[in-house]
C-alpha cells in the first residue's frame, strides 16, 4: 500500500521526472521540495544551523509549485543552503508561506538547471493530490 | 501518441506527421531520420512533443524533428520551428534554458603518435584549466560592469581581455556576438548567477575532449577548415551556465502571464510564448542575446584554458603545438534569419533546440574562407564514441530553415542508465579502450555512458541521406573530461 504522501523518480529520456503524492498542497510542496533534494543527491553539513523562510503568491496550484522549487533551488545555487524542515501553509488565493531548517550543502551529485512547467497538473484525486514535476538537468 | 501509420513516408530519410494528424496543428511537422531511428523515437514522447509545438502561433513551413531527437520538456530535443516577424511567437521553452549551449572545435597540426606519450598529461592539465562539476565557479569572477560588457559584446569582450583572436572571432556563429542584446531586461538573480561562472564547463552531458582526425570524408572542406588526418582536435560543449538557466526561468515564469494577455491557448505550459513585436517577446529577446554572449565568451575563454593547458604540457616537446579555431556554433538558440518559405522570402525567429545551425554554400553570414563549402557543423558523439565535422548544404536551407542535427541524441533514461552502468566500470572499460578519463562524479559518468544514447554514426547518416549535411571528418576521443 503507498504511503499517504512521498514522492519516486520516474524514468525520463533526457531530463528528470519526479512523481509526488500527499493529502493537501502543503505537503504536496513539502514532499516536492524533498524530491529535488534526493534526486540531485543533495549531502548537508549536520545540524541545522540555517533557517530561511519564504513568501509567495501565484496564480494557481502549479504556478505555486514552480515558483516555491525554483526559490529553492536559488538560494541552493547562491548561498549553497538546502533544507530538511520543510513548513509550508498555503492559503485559498495561493499565498504561501514557508518556514524552512537545513544547513550548508558539502556535496551534491547533480545540478538541476530548472523546474519546468511541462505537462505540469496538480491533480485532485480520491486519496488527494498528485504531480508529476519534470526538471531539466 | 503517433504510430508509424500516422507518418507519411516521403523519402528513406524523411517523414511527415500531416497537419490533419490533430486539429489545432498549424503547420505539419516533417522528421529526418531512417526507420531503424523513427522506432527507437516511438519509445519516448518526442512525437507528440513536435505536434504540440506545431500549434504555436505564427509558424511558417513546418516544424522540423533530426533524427537525433529525444524527449525534452515543451519542444522535443532535436527540434526546429520558425515563426513569421513581426506578429509570430516567440518561445523561451523552445530555446531551452541553456541559452546558446553549443560546440567548439579547434583543430592542431598535432600528429597522434608525437602527442601519445603526453595525453595523460594534458587530460590533467586540461581538467585543472577547465573548471567543471556541480556548483563549480569559472576561472573568470567579473564584476557587475564587465557582467554588462560581456552581455553586450560576447566574444569580442574575450577579445579585449586578451582570451581570443581575430581570428577566433571571425571563425565563431554570429562573430561571437548576437547583436540586440539588453542587459537592463535580465534579472538581478541571474546577474548574481552569471558573475562567478564565466570559463566554467559545468555538469551533466558538457565536456571537453582531446580527439584524433580519424578519417575525413571531403578534403577540400578539411583541409580549408585546417583539419588534417591523423592529428589531434579539441571540442568543447558548454553553454551559458546559471546566467542562462535564471533567465529562461524567469521568462519562462514572466509569459505564463503574457500567454493569458494575448489570448494565446496552450497544449503545454512549457510551451509559453509571446509574440515577436510586444514588450514580453523583445524583453526576451534582449535578455536571451546576454545569455547567448555569455555563452560566446565562456567557450572562449575555456578555448584560451585549453590552449594555456597545450602549452604547458606539450610546448618543447613538440614542434607546433598551437590549437586554432575551426568553428564555434549553437545549438540551444532563437535566431532571427531570412529564409524562402513557399516561395517567399521572409524575416523569421527560427527557434532551434538541440539542432545546428547548417547554412549552405555562398551563405553571406559566413566568414568568407567557408563561403564555399558551407558552414562547419559540429556533432559530438556521446562519451567514449566518435564524433562529426558536417558541412551545411544548399538543400538545409530548403528544407530545415538551414538546420541540421546537434548530437547523437539519448536513448536511455538517466535513472535506466544509472541502474545499468556502474560509472567506475564505465571509467575503467574506457580507459581500457585508451580513452583518458577525469570526470568530477562517477554517478554523473553513468548517466552519460555510450549505450544511454543513439548511434551517432547513424544520426549523421540520417542528415546525410536527407541532404541536410554532408560529411566532412569523423573524430575519435582520446581525452575526456566531464564535470
Amino acid at each position: 500500500m503507498q504511503a499517504e504522501f512521498g514522492f519516486r523518480e520516474l524514468a525520463h529520456t533526457a531530463d528528470w521526472e519526479l512523481e509526488v503524492w500527499a493529502p493537501d498542497l502543503p505537503t504536496l510542496l513539502e514532499q516536492a521540495a524533498l524530491g529535488m533534494y534526493t534526486i540531485s543527491g543533495v549531502q548537508l553539513e549536520p545540524g541545522e544551523n540555517q533557517t530561511r523562510k519564504i513568501i509567495l503568491r501565484a496564480a494557481d496550484a502549479e504556478s505555486l509549485l514552480v515558483q516555491f522549487l525554483s526559490e529553492l533551488l536559488w538560494i541552493e545555487q547562491d548561498q549553497n543552503l538546502a533544507f530538511v524542515r520543510i513548513s509550508v501553509t498555503v492559503d485559498d488565493d495561493y499565498n504561501l508561506n514557508a518556514d524552512l531548517s537545513g544547513s550548508s550543502i558539502v556535496k551534491m551529485d547533480k545540478e538541476i538547471k530548472a523546474v519546468t512547467y511541462h505537462n505540469l497538473q496538480v491533480q485532485a484525486l480520491s486519496a488527494g493530490l498528485r504531480v508529476n514535476i519534470v526538471f531539466d538537468v | 501518441m503517433v504510430t508509424l501509420q500516422d507518418l507519411k513516408h516521403i523519402s528513406d530519410y524523411e517523414w511527415e506527421i500531416p497537419k490533419t494528424y490533430r486539429p489545432d496543428m498549424r503547420v505539419p511537422v516533417r522528421l529526418f531520420a531512417t526507420r531503424r531511428l523513427l522506432e527507437d523515437v516511438m519509445k519516448d514522447k518526442s512525437l507528440e512533443q513536435a505536434v504540440n509545438a506545431a500549434t504555436l502561433p505564427g509558424l511558417v513551413g513546418h516544424v522540423i524533428v533530426m533524427p537525433d531527437m529525444h524527449q525534452g520538456y515543451g519542444f522535443p530535443i532535436g527540434g526546429v520551428a520558425a515563426t513569421r516577424l513581426p506578429d509570430g511567437v516567440i518561445s523561451p521553452g523552445g530555446i531551452g534554458y541553456d541559452i546558446n549551449c553549443g560546440v567548439r572545435l579547434l583543430g592542431s597540426q598535432i600528429g597522434y603518435e608525437a602527442a601519445l606519450p603526453h595525453l595523460d598529461d594534458l587530460a590533467t592539465a586540461l581538467n585543472h584549466y577547465c573548471p567543471s562539476g556541480v556548483g563549480e565557479g569559472g576561472s573568470v569572477h567579473t564584476t557587475e560592469a564587465e557582467l554588462i560588457a560581456v552581455c553586450r559584446q560576447g566574444s569580442r569582450w574575450a577579445l579585449k581581455q586578451g582570451f581570443a583572436s581575430e581570428a577566433d572571432l571571425r571563425r565563431t556563429e554570429e562573430s561571437g556576438c548576437v547583436e540586440g542584446a539588453n542587459p537592463d531586461k535580465v534579472s538581478v538573480r541571474a546577474r548574481q548567477r552569471g558573475r562567478p561562472q564565466l570559463g566554467s564547463l559545468g555538469a551533466g552531458n558538457h565536456f571537453v575532449e582531446i580527439d584524433l582526425v580519424e578519417q575525413i570524408f571531403d578534403l577540400q572542406a578539411a583541409s580549408v577548415m585546417g583539419l588534417e588526418e591523423g592529428t589531434l582536435a579539441v571540442q568543447i560543449h558548454c553553454g551559458s551556465r546559471g546566467f542562462g538557466h535564471q533567465i529562461c526561468t524567469d521568462y519562462v515564469e514572466e509569459f505564463q502571464a503574457a500567454v493569458k494577455r494575448y489570448n494565446i491557448h496552450l497544449v503545454d505550459r512549457e510551451l509559453v510564448c509571446a509574440p515577436l513585436n510586444s514588450p514580453e517577446g523583445q524583453d526576451y529577446l534582449g535578455a536571451m542575446r546576454c545569455a547567448a554572449n555569455y555563452a560566446f565568451a565562456n567557450r572562449q575563454i575555456l578555448a584560451h584554458s585549453a590552449r594555456k593547458a597545450f602549452e604547458q604540457v606539450l610546448a618543447g616537446k613538440i614542434k607546433n603545438w598551437h590549437l586554432h579555431q575551426v568553428y564555434d556554433i549553437c545549438h540551444n538558440m532563437g535566431k532571427i534569419e531570412t529564409h524562402i518559405i513557399d516561395g517567399e522570402q521572409m524575416q523569421v525567429c527560427v527557434h532551434r533546440k538541440g539542432a545546428t545551425r547548417a547554412f549552405g554554400p555562398g551563405t553571406p553570414e559566413l566568414p568568407e574562407e567557408y563561403r564555399s563549402i558551407g558552414q562547419p557543423v559540429l556533432v559530438p558523439g556521446s562519451m567514449g564514441t566518435a564524433s562529426w565535422v558536417l558541412v551545411g548544404t544548399a538543400a538545409s536551407m530548403e528544407l530545415s530553415f538551414g538546420s541540421t542535427c546537434h548530437g547523437s541524441g539519448r536513448l536511455m533514461s538517466r535513472h535506466e542508465a544509472k541502474r545499468n552502468v556502474r560509472g567506475e566500470k564505465l571509467r575503467q572499460d574506457l580507459e581500457a579502450a585508451g580513452i583518458h578519463i577525469r570526470a568530477g562524479s562517477m554517478a554523473g559518468l553513468a548517466e552519460e555512458a555510450p549505450q544511454a544514447y543513439k548511434d551517432v554514426d547513424q544520426v549523421v547518416d540520417a542528415v546525410v541521406g536527407g541532404g541536410i549535411a554532408r560529411k566532412v571528418a569523423r573524430l575519435h576521443p582520446l581525452v575526456v573530461i566531464k564535470g
